[in-house]
């Protein structure tokens, strides 16, 4: 019973907060919507803890047996995936009352960030294809909304390239739910791998498949298919964009992983082989346009793009060490990324700018955001000790296991691409001398939520590198249940 | 622009199309209808009293604004299902009782209320939006 009530609650508490303080004002918007993150955050700790001894457990809503009902269901990677992405929405959430303009704030922001949170939760919990697409729909148009608020130009430019893109992509999913439904006979995920490990690999499935995984691909923003995130992301306040890298596309490679691993339980070795070329050629693109650029938001825009490619690669593997490596570097890169917007977002607000020619010197004025920001830059680019070292290495001994090299090469030199980068970042807005010809305003003070948010972000970097191991484990128990599958057919079918 | 035949026909239809989406509401429960088709009729309704008697007409008389009816739809659709958890079953879960006069009543037609409400909410607000242009 407990279970049935704590697997609905991190969708439940979020939408339903959005639905009472809507018509509010945006104060109490605001109130009401940090109680409702502490309430998620503490279902999805209740449901982690549930899952964390290796259980997997389904509830069949309204009763409906699957696979006909829809059927909610959580394991070790979602339990995981849940409890990261709601601390990084409580502490971006923080940040955002400082660091949002009151104007932004008033057009129900608060409201469309917990609409954005319930559509996630739900994606990430549903066993079910349909419901995985409708649950899309929710945070898209959730989403939609965040990244055009305000109205500039250049918003709109973006987020009519990202609207654009993810209704294909929408359409995509359809067309595979649709021939997978009519080669099977049904969507729910369970029944789905059953029939598929049955059966042989057909043209109409494989299809089926294919468009399901071009369609996250999308989602995720992989190569040659990213061209609206860079596009779009930097145009938000920056707490929207730390939102969005830590929650969208990662559910969109989620998806991928989750939707991949059920349906596909031996993959065509030419299926895998495209997979590792379009995590390579996805790394290398996103750092490459990330070195390029000079303006904070669109630099980490393009570091999202370059970090994606890892996870696809971590999923290509199809192995457990690959799957581990895939999962904490998920946990990894969603909070040292949104550590880093939300330093750009305190240079929004305090500096008025985010262009790196335009900063300079700021170490003096903000010594603990120089700091953070060295944490998270470092742990991106995998320094040891930091969470992203661990996470890399982990991906590198799974390449090599599998005799990966060309990906391997990829992965490591995009590692010192990125670290090039992420030096960049710090040196030019921290240490270098202010250029004279700057036009950025002296800095206020620092709100406090903002600079807790920040420097909390980054304290979670650091602290998921000292404990790597724990967080490991957890991975790879996780990437275990993903390839055996047993356990979640059991959940959710019942029988042995 | 005043038309006297669009006055006419609206004060006799809209209370009609009224009664017609009740109808549709509750003739859902067990044939084709429900809270998305009765809530449309409720809209259409709505919006012929716009064409008739003028958008501010209207919107005097429509006294909550739109967006409260979406919320207060999505609030008593997400409630109906936590009946379910009171009687141990799963969330959405179908609970009945039997009443005197109406027979059995559940859970299912507050989740069909729910989504007349949000429906009704909606198309108005769009209506409003776009008679504001």
């Amino acid at each position: 019973m407990t279970r049935q009530v704590i697997l609905v609650l991190p969708i439940l508490v979020p939408l339903a907060a959005a639905v009472f303080s809507v018509a509010a004002s945006f104060v109490v918007q605001r109130r009401v919507a940090l109680v409702a993150l502490t309430g998620h955050l503490l279902a999805s700790a209740l449901l982690f803890a549930l899952v964390a001894s290796g259980e997997v457990f389904a509830v069949q809503l309204a009763a409906w047996p699957a696979p006909f009902g829809i059927t909610f269901v959580a394991d070790t990677f979602s339990g995981l995936l849940l409890v990261s992405m709601s601390v990084i929405t409580w502490l971006v959430m923080l940040h955002s009352t400082a660091s949002v303009p009151r104007e932004i704030q008033r057009l129900a922001f608060f409201p469309l960030v917990l609409v954005l949170l319930a559509g996630v939760s739900g994606a990430v919990l549903t066993g079910d294809l349909f419901n995985l697409y409708v649950w899309f729909e929710v945070l898209l148009m959730a989403s939609f909304v965040l990244l055009t608020l305000g109205a500039e130009r250049a918003q709109l430019e973006g987020g009519l390239k990202y609207v654009a893109l993810n209704l294909i992509a929408s359409a995509f999913f359809l067309t595979g739910v649709g021939l997978l439904y009519g080669t099977t006979g049904t969507l729910n995920l369970a029944d789905l791998s059953r029939q598929m490990s049955d059966l042989p690999l057909s043209f109409p499935r494989i299809a089926a498949v294919l468009l399901l995984l071009l369609s996250f691909g999308i989602k995720a923003a992989v190569f040659p298919l990213f061209g609206w995130l860079p596009a779009s992301y930097h145009t938000p306040p920056a707490a929207v964009a730390a939102l969005f890298s830590a929650l969208l596309t990662k559910v969109g490679v989620y998806s991928m992983i989750r939707v991949g691993t059920l349906l596909l339980p031996q993959p065509p070795e030419t299926l895998t082989n495209a997979l590792l070329a379009v995590a390579a050629l996805t790394m290398i693109t996103g750092v490459l346009g990330a070195v390029a650029q000079t303006e904070m938001k669109r630099l980490l825009s393009f570091h999202i793009v370059s970090q994606i490619g890892y996870l696809v690669l971590g999923f290509a593997l199809y192995s457990v060490a690959g799957l581990t490596g895939a999962i904490y570097f998920f946990v990894h890169v969603s909070v040292a990324k949104a550590a880093l917007f939300l330093v750009a977002g305190e240079f929004e607000r305090r500096w008025q700018t985010t262009e790196l020619t335009q900063l300079g010197g700021s170490y003096r004025d903000a010594p603990m955001l120089a700091a953070a920001c060295f944490a998270g830059a470092m742990g991106l680019a995998g320094l040891p000790p930091l969470s992203g070292f661990f996470a890399k290495l982990q991906l590198v001994v799974a390449t090599v296991e599998a005799r990966a090299f060309l990906s391997l090469v990829a992965a490591l030199s995009v590692s010192m691409l990125t670290l090039f980068s992420m030096c960049k970042i710090w040196a030019e807005a921290f240490w270098k001398a202010l250029p004279t010809t700057s036009t950025s305003v002296a800095p206020e003070e620092s709100p406090r939520a903002m600079r807790f948010a920040t420097v909390g972000l980054a304290s979670i970097t650091l602290l998921l590198g000292a404990f790597a191991e724990p967080v490991l484990l957890v991975a790879e128990q996780a990437a275990e249940q993903l390839l055996d599958r047993r356990a979640y057919l059991q959940a959710v079918l019942g029988g042995p | 622009m005043r038309s006297l035949i669009l006055l006419t026909a609206s004060r006799l239809l809209f209370p009609l199309l009224l009664l017609f989406s009740a109808f549709l509401l509750f003739r859902g429960h067990n044939a084709p209808g429900g809270g998305f088709v009765g809530g449309l009729v409720a809209a259409a309704a709505v919006a012929l009293h716009a064409l008739a008697h003028g958008i501010n007409a209207t919107q005097r008389m429509v006294v909550v604004t739109p967006l409260k009816l979406v919320a207060a739809g999505l609030g008593c659709a997400l409630g109906s299902g936590l009946f379910g958890w009171f009687s141990q079953q799963p969330y959405l879960t179908g609970v009945w009782v039997s009443l005197p006069l109406l027979g059995k009543a559940g859970t299912p037609v507050l989740f069909d209320v729910g989504v007349y409400l949000l429906v009704v909410g909606m198309v108005t607000h769009v209506l409003f939006l776009l008679w504001e242009e």
